[in-house]
Parts: C-alpha cells; sequence; structure tokens
C-alpha cells in the first residue's frame, strides 16, 4: 500500500516538466532557485517542504519589508519577534508573554474546527515558551447579519472558540466582532494568548548540542491540515470548499494534556529546544529549530505516530494535524522526559537527531527520501517588493464632505439605531457562551474597553485588549493604523494600565494588487509611528494577506492586541458609572468627524470620506493625564470613546448599573455631529463629587482638553446640546435595544 | 480539616478549589489524582469542574470509572463530605452517588455567567452557615447543566429536602426541572452543584457569596469532631 501511494507521486523530472510545483503556490523563479539552492531538481517530498517554508504564512515574503518598519524593542521587552511569542518583563522576576495569531482561511471553509485549532495554536504558541496561558482574546469580522450564511459563520466561530478555550480551561476574556459587508466569504478569525513566565522559565525553539535526540510529542499524525500554510497564502475561491481537508481538527482535551505535561517538562529544567508544530507541522518545527541553532537536523519518520497507514514522507512533513510539539533534551534525560509523557498519557516518540551539517535530512524505510539545506528553507526565501499605488477611491473620498447630510432631528431615534448597529451592540451573546471566569482571575469581564486579569498572588494585573476598526483603514490607512494602535492603548489606560506592548495581525488582501499593497505600507507606516510615539513596541505577531472574496478584498484591518500593567489592584477602573451625583467629565476635542463613523454606517448607509484624524502627541497627553488621574484615585469610571462617538459612551457608561445622566454639551458643530462624532484621543470620565475639582485641576495642568459636561443623575439618559433638546430616554429602554439586537438579528 | 481535589485528565477548575479551600478557610489542600486508592486522609473531598476526559462519550461517564471513584463512593458511604461542582456533580450523577443526570443546556449553547440561587436547604454540612430562602450569587459556566430525573426521584428529592439550590424564579438558565440547581444525597453529606461557589470568594471577583460553602463544611466538620480538635 505504501508503495502504491508513494509511486504515485510525480518524479523530480515530472515536477520540472508540468510545472507541478505551480500548484503549491511556487513559482517559475522560486523553483529555480530551490534547484540552485539543492544542486538538483526537487523531489515530491522537497517541493512540498520547500512551499511551504516560502510561502507568506512562514517566509513573510511579502510583507519582510514592512514589518521592519515596527519598533520591535524597549527597556521592557525581553524578547521580540521571532520566536514563538513576544515576552515583556513585569517586575519581580515576572514576565508577561502574548502573541495574536489568525485562523481566517479555515474558518471561512470550516468556521467551527477553523475557529477552534486557531485557539488551539496560539496556546501551543504560549506554553512553548515556558508560560502558563491565563487569558484568551479574540478579534472577528463577519459580513452583514442578515445573510445565512454569515450567521452560520458566526454562530460556529464563535462555538468553536468556546469549545476550545472552555474545554482547555482558559479564560477568554475579551474581544471584539465587528459586522460589514466587507468581510463577506472572508471573516477574521484572530485568536490571541496572554500567558505569565517567571524570566528564569523562558524557553527557545532552537535544536542545541549536536546529538542531541528530537522528541514527538502529541497525537499522531493523520492526513488533515496538509498544505494549511499555503491555503492560507492564497485567495479564497469557489474551489475553496474542496480544500476543507487543509482545515484541522482541533482536539482541546489532547491540548490540555500536552500542554500540562510540556509545562511541567519544562519546570523540570531538561528542557534545551522546543517549538510547536503549527503552521506546516514537523517541516517548519524542524526546519526552524534546527537554523535558530545554526545546526541541522535528521527526521526518522518510520518513527513519528502516525494515525493511518501507508502515509508518505510529503504527507507527514505537510501534515498540520493539532496539538503537537517538537522538544530537544540531552540524551541521558531522556527517561524523565518519558515518564512525564507516561504520566499525562501523551504520546512521546524520539524522532530525530540534532546534526552538526545544516541540512535537514529526512529518513524513510531506509532511504534517505529528502535532503536539503536548513538555511534555503528558512532564511533565503526570496523577499518581494510589491508595486504599491494608491487607489482611486481614496483620492476620490478627499473631495466627500462627511457632514454633508440633512441634520438629524430625532437624535434619540438614532441613538436607537447605533446602538442596535451589530458592530455597536452588546456582545453578550458571544462572550457567555465562553467560560471567562475559570481561574479565578478575571477581575473585568469582557464587555469592558479592557479586561483585566490578577497576576496570581501578587497585587498586579494584566489589562489587555484587541482593537482594530477596518473602516477607519480603509478611508486612509495611514491614519487608521495610528488610530488602531491608539485606540488599544487609549483603552488599556482607561482600566487602569500603563500600556507595555502590541501584537499584531496584518489582515489585507492580496499584496501582489498594488491598491492592497498600498494599504500595507501605509497602515504598517501609521502603526509604526504610534508604537514609537505611545512607547508600545511591536513583540510579535501574524500577517495574513489574501483575504479576498468575489467581489475583492476585505477592508485592511490590522488587529491591535495590546497588554498593559496594572500597578495596583486600586487602579482598576472601569467604563460604568458608579453612583448617583458623580460629576461627568468629557476629555479630549470633539471635532466634525464622520467619516468611517458607525453613524455614517449604520444610519447613512455609507462609508466614504476621510476617518477622523489623530495628533499622537495629544493622544500621549490625554492618556497620561488619564492614567495619572486614575492613579490618584481620581477617577470614578472611563470609557474611550470610539464607534458611535459621545453618544453611545454616555449609553454605555450608564448601561452598567442602569445609572442615569444629565448632561449638556457646549458645541459649535451641529447637534448630531458633535454627538456622533468619532473623533479621537476622547476618554469620558466620572468622579465623585468631592474629588471633580481636582480631577479638573490635573486635567488643565497636563494641558489636555475637557469639559464637565454634566452629573450621574435618575435613570434616564438626557443629553443637551449647549442647552437644546437632544437625546432623551430611560435607559433600560435603550439597554433593551442595545442588548437584544444580535440575539434578534440571528432569530431572524 | 483535610481536603482532597481530585485531579482527572481535564479537570481545569481544580486549581480555583484549591485556592478557594487555601483563601477562604485556610485548611491543609491536596491535590488526588485520578489513580490514587487511597482517600482515608481526607475529611472533605472537592470533586473539581473542567471537562474530565475531554467529556467524550456523555459528561462524567468515562471519570466514574477512574480508580479514585471507588475512593470516593467509599468515603461518602463513611459520611465525610464529598462536593461535585459542575463537571464534578456530572461525575457524581454518573458514578451514582447522586441521582438524576445532567443533559445539554435547554438552548444548546455553553453559557457562563453570574447567576442568582436560591438557598433551599441549609441544613448540609456545606449550606449551613447560609440562611433558608437566602438569594445568592454565584456564577455558572457549562453547556450541560440541565439537570434531569423523574417525576418520581424529584418528588422524593422534594420530599427528602435533597434540593440544595434553586436557580433564582424565572432566571433558569438551562432548563432544569424544578429550576434545581443543585442537590444532596440522603445522607446530606454529598452535594453536587452546577454553580461554581469556588469562583465567587472575594468581591475583587464580583462576590463573594460561595465563600460560605467552605466556611460551612469546616464547622460541620469542627462540629461533628468536638470542640478539642484543632484544624
Amino acid at each position: 500500500m505504501a508503495q502504491q501511494l508513494t509511486a504515485k507521486e510525480p518524479t523530480a523530472e515530472q515536477i520540472a516538466e508540468y510545472k507541478i510545483y505551480r500548484e503549491f503556490g511556487v513559482s517559475d523563479h522560486e523553483y529555480d532557485l530551490i534547484c540552485k539552492f539543492l544542486g538538483r531538481k526537487p523531489n515530491y517530498t522537497e517541493i512540498g517542504v520547500f512551499s511551504v517554508m516560502w510561502s507568506e504564512h512562514c517566509a513573510y515574503k511579502n510583507s519582510k519589508p514592512v514589518l521592519k518598519k515596527f519598533p520591535v524593542s524597549g527597556p521592557h521587552v525581553l524578547m521580540g519577534p521571532g520566536e514563538g511569542a513576544g515576552i515583556v518583563d513585569i517586575g519581580d522576576n515576572q514576565a508577561v508573554v502574548f502573541k495574536i495569531e489568525s485562523h481566517n482561511h479555515p474558518s471561512a471553509v470550516e468556521p467551527y474546527q477553523g475557529a477552534a485549532t486557531g485557539v488551539g495554536g496560539i496556546i501551543r504558541d504560549i506554553f512553548s515558551m515556558g508560560a502558563r496561558p491565563v487569558a484568551l482574546l479574540n478579534s472577528l469580522r463577519f459580513g452583514k447579519l442578515d445573510n445565512p450564511r454569515v450567521k452560520y459563520l458566526f454562530e460556529n466561530v464563535v462555538a468553536g472558540i468556546a469549545g476550545y478555550g472552555n474545554c482547555i480551561g482558559i479564560p477568554t476574556v475579551a474581544g471584539e466582532v465587528m459586522f460589514d459587508e466587507s468581510y463577506e466569504g472572508n471573516p477574521l478569525v484572530n485568536a490571541m494568548c496572554v500567558g505569565l513566565i517567571d524570566h528564569d522559565q523562558i524557553q527557545r525553539g532552537v535544536a542545541k548540542g549536536v546529538g542531541n535526540p528530537v522528541f514527538y510529542v502529541g497525537p499522531a499524525t493523520g492526513r488533515d491540515g496538509i498544505h494549511g500554510a499555503t491555503f492560507a497564502s492564497v485567495e479564497l475561491t469557489e474551489e475553496s470548499e474542496e480544500k476543507r481537508t487543509a482545515v484541522q481538527v482541533g482536539d482541546p482535551f489532547m491540548e490540555k494534556l500536552v500542554m500540562e505535561a510540556c509545562l511541567e517538562l519544562i519546570q523540570s529544567g531538561i528542557v534545551l529546544g522546543i517549538q510547536d508544530m503549527g503552521a506546516a507541522g514537523l517541516t517548519c518545527s524542524s526546519a526552524e529549530m534546527a537554523a535558530k541553532a545554526g545546526n541541522g537536523l535528521e527526521l526518522y519518520l518510520d518513527e513519528v505516530p502516525q494515525r493511518e497507514e501507508g502515509m508518505t514522507p510529503y504527507e507527514m512533513m505537510l501534515s498540520e494535524s493539532q496539538e503537537r510539539m517538537l522538544f530537544v533534551i540531552e540524551p541521558q534525560h531522556e527517561a524523565k522526559a518519558r515518564e512525564i509523557f507516561e504520566r499525562w498519557g501523551v504520546i512521546c516518540a524520539k524522532v530525530g537527531k540534532v546534526t552538526d551539517d545544516g541540512r535537514l535530512r529526512l529518513f524513510h524505510k531506509g532511504e534517505v527520501v529528502a535532503d536539503m539545506p536548513v538555511k534555503a528553507l528558512v532564511d533565503d526565501c526570496p523577499v518581494y517588493h510589491q508595486r504599491s499605488e494608491e487607489p482611486e477611491y481614496y483620492r476620490a473620498f478627499a473631495n466627500v464632505d462627511t457632514t454633508a447630510f440633512e441634520e438629524i432631528a430625532d437624535l434619540t431615534g438614532a441613538l436607537k439605531k447605533v446602538l442596535a448597529s451589530p458592530s455597536v451592540a452588546s456582545k453578550e451573546w458571544v462572550y457567555n457562551q465562553y467560560d471567562y471566569m475559570v481561574r479565578t482571575s478575571t477581575v473585568v469581564r469582557p464587555g469592558s474597553d479592557a479586561a483585566v486579569v490578577q497576576v496570581p498572588g501578587t497585587r498586579k494585573a494584566l489589562a489587555m485588549t484587541t482593537d482594530g476598526n477596518g473602516r477607519y483603514v480603509y478611508l486612509d490607512p495611514e491614519v487608521g493604523g495610528k488610530i488602531a494602535v491608539a485606540e488599544a492603548a487609549r483603552n488599556v489606560v482607561c482600566s487602569g494600565a500603563e500600556p507595555l506592548a502590541i501584537t499584531d495581525n496584518l489582515n489585507f488582501g492580496s499584496p501582489e494588487k498594488p491598491d492592497v499593497f498600498w494599504q500595507i505600507e501605509k497602515a504598517t507606516d501609521g502603526m509604526a509611528e504610534a508604537c514609537r510615539v505611545l512607547g508600545t513596541p511591536v513583540i510579535g505577531g501574524n500577517v495574513s494577506l489574501y483575504n479576498e472574496n468575489e467581489k475583492g478584498a476585505i477592508y485592511p484591518t490590522p488587529v491591535v492586541g495590546m497588554v498593559g500593567l496594572v500597578h495596583d489592584l486600586d487602579h482598576i477602573t472601569t467604563q460604568e458609572f458608579k453612583a448617583e451625583g458623580d460629576v461627568i467629565v468629557l476629555v479630549g476635542e470633539t471635532r466634525a468627524e464622520l467619516g468611517g463613523s458607525e453613524l455614517q454606517y449604520a444610519v447613512l448607509g455609507k462609508t466614504e470620506g476621510r476617518p477622523p484624524q489623530i495628533d499622537l502627541e495629544v493622544e500621549a497627553r490625554v492618556q497620561g493625564a488619564v492614567l495619572e488621574a486614575i492613579r490618584q484615585g481620581l477617577v470614578a469610571s472611563a470609557h474611550d470613546l470610539s464607534e458611535g462617538g459621545l453618544a453611545v459612551a454616555l449609553a454605555e457608561s450608564c448601561f452598567g448599573r442602569g445609572l442615569g445622566a444629565v448632561v449638556n454639551v457646549e458645541t459649535s458643530l451641529r447637534a448630531d455631529v458633535a454627538l456622533f462624532s468619532e473623533s479621537q484621543s476622547r476618554i469620558l470620565l466620572s468622579a465623585k463629587p468631592e474629588k471633580a475639582d481636582a480631577l479638573v485641576a490635573l486635567l488643565a495642568e497636563k494641558g489636555v482638553a475637557h469639559a464637565v459636561l454634566g452629573k450621574v443623575e435618575g435613570s434616564d439618559l438626557v443629553v443637551r446640546v449647549n442647552g437644546r433638546d437632544g437625546i432623551a430616554a430611560p435607559v433600560a429602554e435603550l439597554q433593551k435595544v442595545w442588548k437584544e439586537a444580535i440575539p434578534c438579528l440571528l432569530k431572524n | 480539616m483535610r481536603f482532597a481535589v481530585i485531579v482527572f485528565p481535564g479537570s481545569n477548575c481544580d486549581i480555583d478549589c484549591y485556592k478557594a479551600v487555601e483563601e477562604t478557610i485556610g485548611q491543609p489542600v491536596d491535590y488526588v489524582w485520578h489513580t490514587a486508592t487511597d482517600l482515608s486522609a481526607y475529611d472533605a473531598i472537592i470533586v473539581p469542574g473542567g471537562f474530565s476526559y475531554g467529556d467524550y462519550l456523555r459528561c462524567g461517564a468515562i471519570a466514574r470509572f477512574a480508580p479514585v471513584m471507588n475512593e470516593v463512593r467509599k468515603a461518602a458511604e463513611e459520611g465525610k463530605y464529598v462536593l461535585g461542582i459542575c463537571n464534578g456533580f456530572q461525575i457524581l450523577t454518573e458514578a451514582g452517588l447522586l441521582p438524576g443526570v445532567l443533559l445539554r443546556n435547554r438552548e444548546l449553547k455553553f453559557r457562563c455567567h453570574p447567576a442568582l440561587l436560591e438557598v433551599v436547604n441549609n441544613e448540609t454540612p456545606f449550606t449551613r452557615d447560609y440562611a433558608k430562602g437566602e438569594i445568592v450569587n454565584i456564577p455558572i459556566a457549562h453547556g450541560e447543566g440541565n439537570y434531569y430525573c423523574d417525576e418520581e426521584t424529584l418528588a422524593k428529592l422534594e420530599a427528602n429536602g435533597q434540593v440544595v439550590f434553586r436557580y433564582k424564579a424565572g432566571e433558569n438558565p438551562n432548563g432544569s426541572v424544578s429550576d434545581i440547581a443543585g442537590i444532596c444525597n440522603e445522607g446530606r453529606n454529598v452535594v453536587g452543584m452546577m454553580p461554581h461557589p469556588e469562583r465567587a470568594v472575594s468581591e475583587l471577583l464580583g462576590s463573594s457569596d460561595g465563600k460560605r460553602m467552605f466556611t460551612s463544611v469546616l464547622s460541620a466538620w469542627r462540629e461533628r469532631h468536638g470542640a478539642t480538635v484543632n484544624g
């Protein structure tokens, strides 16, 4: 049987003659390079290995030039990009480890498993560093919820995330979900994991020590997920359904056992190098571990645990079966390692050896079936500087006046429409399916600006959030990129934390299209600058390109995952108004900025013009002042102004405890513009009456624009503009609209 | 007083239960592996939540065959205190230590949120520090918490005062018969419940209403062993 299957594989000659490599996404030029590195034509296994290692997903061949722009170091950064996840010092010999990763394409064809294995993969990235995963987050984008396919994708992605995270026992504490036609057929599913580690436990994925054995851990390898990395690096088409076999199947129970066993192994102190088998499975993990150590690696494929009979070297190397890890130890520790895995009931097999010749050499049935230079696989993939061109739509939008519509008279009605827009509406339907409390450290739960998770046994906590408004980035990638970082930092600050660093997931269309590449270039320019000004380096991330469907590229959607440090539990601040009589203060300036706003989308049915502008120096000043005020104990509640502007921020601040508010906004703008503008660098605060003067004085001293709007009062939200009636409605009524919107859309 | 927290492959609330015992009553507590064959050193046994054996086949259905379950059964027969929380409750029903079964939630979705419970029976070792009829806030997090038993069993449960907690009227989150959130055996020493008291032991985490489950069992144990025992 095995002979037959092997015999079916094309020969090296046939691969060359019929250009079979093209089916793997390898270009003629790349094929020639591979031949040069090998000194001969690659066989079927070798071309398979090269194709995944040289895919965008593994090699970043289109995105490397833009990723270089990101600041990646800082005083607290212990490990930047390049390993499973980045690491930031949080003091007392502890550090936080985090990373975000996408599973967009798998989720588009098989939403439950696609999302579930996305969660599983990012968890492995964290514990492979030696860290204990303590929280999960996600960032999701779907088409409009009136489409049955979109509902199916939404329901199953959420169920998949829940299924995996709940079972493995890591709380899913925060996330964001936005809906827009642009994501129809190509949803975005980005998952982030945060872990804690002691400095002396930090691991790296290196194959150290010539002659040392290489071990495989986890369930047996099957034929699932073959070529997943390549699949992730092409556009989705109708044929994508046929690639369903490129989607893996997750087993969170197995991952729980693998995780506990690996953490115990790491704690025993015998691990020299460990890495998860993620994209491109055995191929990527073995090649990268060898490359990072400057060594070579031999793999004996007959020893690889196999789920099916007659698996070929090609299938074993390219399988993306889940929950598998690779590690290197010294030979004398083998018995100890085996004892740990046996106790946890996890398969552990010796499958290879570290060598000194810089080759990745594969043996199968007594023969060398592949022999490739590690460096060529990992470092020598050509890097492409794609052509960039400013798109026509961008020029046209420069002339759009986003306030050129008849003034909205019914502001309460407009607020209800915006609150019912699924992107703004309560996500309770989503997060109530996630166990966000397990591990009993979740202090601030989902539904807040940022979640806050206590660092066990300390007075410290971590604030975490994911943010990225694709509409803003579409309208102006550079400004949108800045806003993605700034908003994430603002959310973290509002919860009482000092922003530490970010991980990013760059979700874009095909880089081979000049207007898409222009979006990538500009957005990353903006993100890099914001990271520099706000002092939050990029410690790792992921790139997901080719997010397209029949109608074209998705909105460019860089997602920022940010983690901040709460220095003392007393600083933890939440968004809801706390008590009758508290004084409400708006920090920041409001301008006529409705481009890409929720009002424009939900009420006017458009997305056009320029997005809100942002001055990063002002942003930094606002965040600094608010964090200082929080630390001085002057702030009762803090809420970032984002989608839906001041009107939505006021309403959401009322919802938490069902308290009302009576405010008056003094402005030179039209009332509808003032209430729904999405001007940046704004935060809504409330303070106890006796603290209000001190708060206002501090804001003035820090040179930050601010206005006292009114008071927490009664059970209605009453918003006047220049003394004239604007919004007036019972909080309970607004909350009902906001809370029932998503469940209601799903039922229809 | 010494506590055991049983660890099955896939248990994931074991750490939380351990922490809750330590932090609320400061009593010695050990993790006890599913393969253990001796629980004689323990006065109380907590079967924690999670997804034992991945909940494959049916929740709790594989865990009941773990070697440690014979010891849990023995401990229950000896009158020792046994508390099954969430998956632990499911396991106790599968093991026959408590009547009934836990079905999938009425809406077929996992649900995690704070829940208001009525203390129906405050005469069990785990609930004596609550007032009868008191409403407490203890969160739920489960996909299969829909308690079911036949009418005869239900009548017996009611008659014997074996219903320990009910979801507050009108707030049944999962379709349980008679709004049941937790029950006990006839001897009152074995309690199973879907809500997580170990997650409600500090105001910082949203509620401390679960604390009294732990203080209750400590005082019950002290009473049983006389005032001379220091624990």
